[in-house]
């Protein structure tokens, strides 16, 4: 009896001191290396920042850069959503899942989905070039703001329009036509009705686009140029390039500080979407495309999706087919090719063969960490539990550069020196992904009816018998979709791999980077083509999810 | 003079069947008419067309002369009521009942009047600064009520007001309901699938099947008289007979030729004949000595003519007791039929007996 109960302790334990050591200690580090980089508390770092108007300047720009980004974002979402929440048609369950597959895309596969289409030698450059015999790229948004901000709404369109959507298709049609018998007409209906009524939708989308945005990383650093750098670029910056390791800390705690209180506010907007509102009336809600005014504005809606979120991918695609003659695939063909040169060069087939094994141990490790901690919340009664989850849920709210730097400074001596272990980046995946996984249990643990168990116990079922009788065939897919999201979360992890993985065992996204800070042709199109073999494996991982998942439980 | 005249509206969600098939009636002012049917029957869609809210496929809708038929639901100034309420979740119970003065532009003075005015109306003075999520769902009703008829609307529109509350509840607001729109004098149409609510509220009552009206008239006589075999169904009339018109005026069914005082259509067609639950004048357990006749005498000469009673032999399958009355179900000739008595006594589940039906009681469609 005391040997099962330790044994369930160590069990428990497991994901607990995972945390511990993997996130807590790294952070912890930040702080003594912020606070007190030589052994007693100095605060000149802190102070540095706030007397160096450059640092203020780049809060600044992180800011409203996300503040504009999620404005425009919500902007050209409403009607999408409108479209989405109330019309019926033909295949609109397969574009709402294209429509979030730029979510889960990689930022580096974005950032170059996007100077395919519009950079100086993007598509759409080209093409005006050649058609109106241009000596000079007529769009020259690259390394400008409106490239930055045009990514950020190609990231968080879907997150906005599912969010939206989801909402409003279940808000009460009779409620607006209610006030439209009480004589408002349908600008009035939507401005004193309806928007009201989505605002806790639009807030809980707001805020989870705004943190996004807020904690940009990849897009910024490689789109944005030199010339511009979000909180999580300078920290990358300063640690990385200048080795200012204590200014490098002292902007990650407020990039912390940030994140949680941001991360704070949207728990308690989606709580209030939780707040059950309305009861559905029992009338279909959703109509069919009938009349030409509804044909204008489903297909308008449409367009506008597919250039927002297709040509980029699109563009993405077909730059990495063409070379300087026509379609070819040599870029492909150049990835399984060894040239040494370069001090730094990494054979492309060994970043990708790299990438596929960290994602596979990140899946195991987070499977596992994810399982007991899921149990952990759904299983056991005890006043921890509200603290547990929200525990569980931190990496969510930390940014993967700060983790990166921490895993660097903590990780990296004794005593616990993980520099060279291969571990560390599965490791880091893992964090990063464990929510994911929880995510997508939880759902499926709760809807068991716990009397299910108790049937299958009074029809002689032992508790293990029953817990695979009943439990287990429920949780497979759920477990499933979190071991999928693990897999794409870690082949398209940017910000924390760049810091940590070793030199010679890059992964795709940093093996892309490298491609990117390397002049010429060949190189350039080896990042694309890797991008558009990284976006297939995210896609297909990102269709299986949608296939497994049940309804829209799992999201966030 | 009507106030409201629907003529040959149809509309069809579906190529292949319409909601509502070429239906036409009229609506005097100050008059309640009754929607009535089971779900489907198209008269939510039908009153949907009324308020706008719909946008016919054909027919025409027309209030006080006007022809209103495409006219935007927020300029006709019609009042609904809807099943779930559709109260402003957003919005405290003075904003919800404020909400159709304010958009008519009321100054506030004005508005908080009839707002109080109306609350009173519905019984629920000092609700205003009230929660809608907190309120009871009879309060949720009355609210919904304030506010539609707040406006002062030339025609209320209820689709199943009370269908979202629970069967002792609608008892007691059916009569207070009627008792607020005499009170107002407001046309209303009304849309239920309850008889009982049908029969409670409403001056006339239309009978819908299908996407039309059966039946149009006042609730004693549709009761009195059902129009066919599906607003007899409808009405909660179970003994339903085929038949068939005989050249001698009579009618031929399974248990027998009957004949009938109600006028017939001609030899040779089929009909249906309802038999009333309160048909059965005698009984007497089959095979019995004839002296034990004299038990149920007294009964058979409540019919006053031989003629004017039918006598069938069926198999009692079950009684159920059902407080005031007991529910008899017989088997004859194959036919499935159910009574009702005062009371019980002598009847046997499994029993044969010879029943003494009064064709007075019988009907045909």
């Amino acid at each position: 009896m005391l040997n099962s109960k330790f044994l369930k302790l160590t069990f428990y334990a497991l994901p607990l001191a995972f945390f511990a050591l993997f996130y807590f200690y790294p952070l912890a580090a930040i702080f003594g290396l912020s606070f007190a980089p030589e052994k007693h508390l100095d605060l000149s770092a802190l102070a540095k920042l706030t007397d160096t108007p450059y640092y203020l300047k780049t809060l600044w720009f992180t800011i409203w850069q996300a503040t504009l980004s999620t404005l425009l974002t919500l902007l050209l979402a409403m009607p999408g959503a409108y479209v989405f929440a109330r019309y019926r048609f033909w295949s609109k369950n397969t574009l709402k899942t294209l429509s979030t597959l730029p979510f889960v895309l990689p930022t580096v596969v974005v950032a170059n989905a996007f100077t395919a289409l519009l950079g100086p030698r993007g598509l759409l450059n080209q093409g005006m070039m050649s058609l109106f015999n241009l000596s000079q790229p007529p769009v020259q948004i690259h390394h400008t703001i409106w490239m930055i901000l045009l990514a950020h709404i190609f990231y968080n369109y879907s997150v906005a329009l599912r969010i939206i959507s989801g909402y409003w298709q279940n808000l009460n049609p009779n409620v607006e036509e209610a006030a439209q018998l009480l004589g408002a007409s349908p600008i009035k209906v939507f401005r004193r009705v309806t928007l009201p009524l989505l605002m806790p939708a639009i807030n809980a989308a707001g805020m989870l686009v705004f943190i996004f945005c807020f904690s940009s990383f990849g897009v910024v650093l490689i789109l944005g140029g030199p010339q511009y750098a979000t909180l999580e670029v300078e920290i990358y910056r300063q640690a990385v390039n200048l080795f200012n390791l204590p200014t490098a800390a002292a902007l990650s705690i407020i990039q912390i500080i940030f994140t949680f209180g941001l991360m704070r506010v949207y728990s308690r907007s989606q709580t209030q979407m939780a707040r059950p509102l309305n009861r559905q009336s029992s009338r279909s809600l959703q109509r069919p495309v009938k009349s030409w005014r509804d044909r204008l504005i489903v297909v308008g809606n449409l367009a506008l999706m597919l250039l927002l979120l297709g040509t980029p991918l699109l563009a993405l695609v077909l730059r990495s087919f063409s070379g300087a003659n026509g379609l070819t695939l040599r870029y492909y063909r150049e990835l399984f090719i060894n040239r040494q040169g370069s001090l730094f060069f990494v054979p492309p087939a060994e970043a990708i063969f790299n990438s596929i094994a960290f994602a596979l141990a990140t899946v195991v490790l987070a499977a596992l960490l994810g399982m007991i901690s899921a149990l952990l919340l759904t299983r056991e009664t005890h006043r921890w539990r509200g603290w547990l989850d929200a525990l569980f849920m931190l990496p969510l709210a930390t940014s993967a550069v700060t983790l990166g730097f921490g895993y660097i400074i903590a990780l990296g001596r004794p005593p616990l020196n993980l520099r060279s272990s291969l571990l560390l980046v599965p490791v880091a995946h893992t964090l990063i992904a464990i929510p994911f996984v929880i995510r997508s249990l939880l759902p499926a643990m709760r809807s068991i009816n716990p009397k299910l168990r108790e049937a299958a116990a009074t029809l002689g079922a032992t508790p293990r018998r029953a817990w695979l009788a009943v439990d287990w065939p429920l949780i497979q897919r759920a477990l499933l979709v979190g071991a999928v999201f693990a897999f794409t979360i870690s082949m398209g992890e940017f910000g924390a791999t760049l810091f940590i993985a070793r030199p010679q065992t890059p992964t795709m996204p940093v093996a892309i980077y490298r491609f990117l800070g390397q002049p010429g042709a060949l190189n350039y199109g080896q990042a694309l083509a890797m991008s558009a073999l990284l976006m297939l494996v995210c896609a297909i991982g990102f269709i299986a999810i949608e296939r497994f998942q049940l309804g829209d439980e799992g999201e966030f | 003079m009507s106030l409201l005249k629907i003529k040959a509206l149809t509309k069809s969600f579906t190529p292949d069947a319409s909601a509502v098939n070429d239906v036409s009636f009229e609506v005097d002012a100050g008059e309640i008419v009754c929607l009535l049917g089971p779900s489907g029957c198209g008269k939510t869609t039908l009153l949907r067309m009324i308020a706008g809210l719909e946008t016919p496929d054909s027919g025409q809708v027309f209030f006080a002369g006007q022809k209103i038929t495409n006219l935007a639901p927020h300029r006709r100034g019609f009042g609904m009521m809807f099943q779930d309420f559709a109260l402003f979740p957003h919005k405290n119970v003075f904003d919800n009942v404020a909400f159709g003065l304010q958009t008519r532009g009321n100054s506030p003075q004005a508005v908080q009047e009839r707002v109080a005015e109306m609350l009173a109306l519905v019984d629920l003075r000092n609700f205003e600064d009230r929660d809608i999520s907190l309120l009871s769902g009879g309060e949720q009703q009355r609210v919904a009520l304030a506010r539609s008829l707040a406006p002062g609307p030339q025609l209320l529109m209820l689709d199943e007001p009370l269908g979202a509350l629970d069967r002792a509840l609608r008892e007691r607001l059916m009569l207070d309901l009627r008792h607020i729109l005499k009170r107002v004098g407001v046309t209303a149409i009304y849309v239920t699938h309850d008889q009982s609510e049908a029969f409670a509220v409403a001056e006339r009552i239309a009978v819908m099947n299908a996407g039309r009206i059966e039946q149009l008239d006042a609730p004693p006589r549709i009761y009195a008289r059902p129009a066919s075999p599906f607003a007899a169904r409808f009405l909660g009339f179970h003994n339903l007979l085929a038949g068939n018109t005989t050249s001698s005026g009579e009618v031929d069914t399974v248990i027998g030729r009957l004949t009938l005082p109600s006028p017939l259509p001609p030899a040779g067609e089929q009909v249906t004949v309802l038999i009333k639950p309160d048909a059965v004048v005698g009984f007497q357990p089959f095979g019995f000595a004839q002296d034990r006749l004299s038990a149920v005498s007294g009964q058979r000469s409540a019919v006053s003519d031989r003629r004017s009673a039918v006598e069938v032999e069926a198999l009692v399958t079950a009684i159920s007791f059902r407080g005031k009355y007991y529910q008899v179900w017989i088997k004859a000739a194959g036919q499935r039929l159910m009574f009702e008595l005062p009371s019980a006594e002598g009847w046997q589940a499994g029993e044969t007996v010879r029943l003494t039906l009064n064709v007075e009681k019988m009907l045909v469609l």
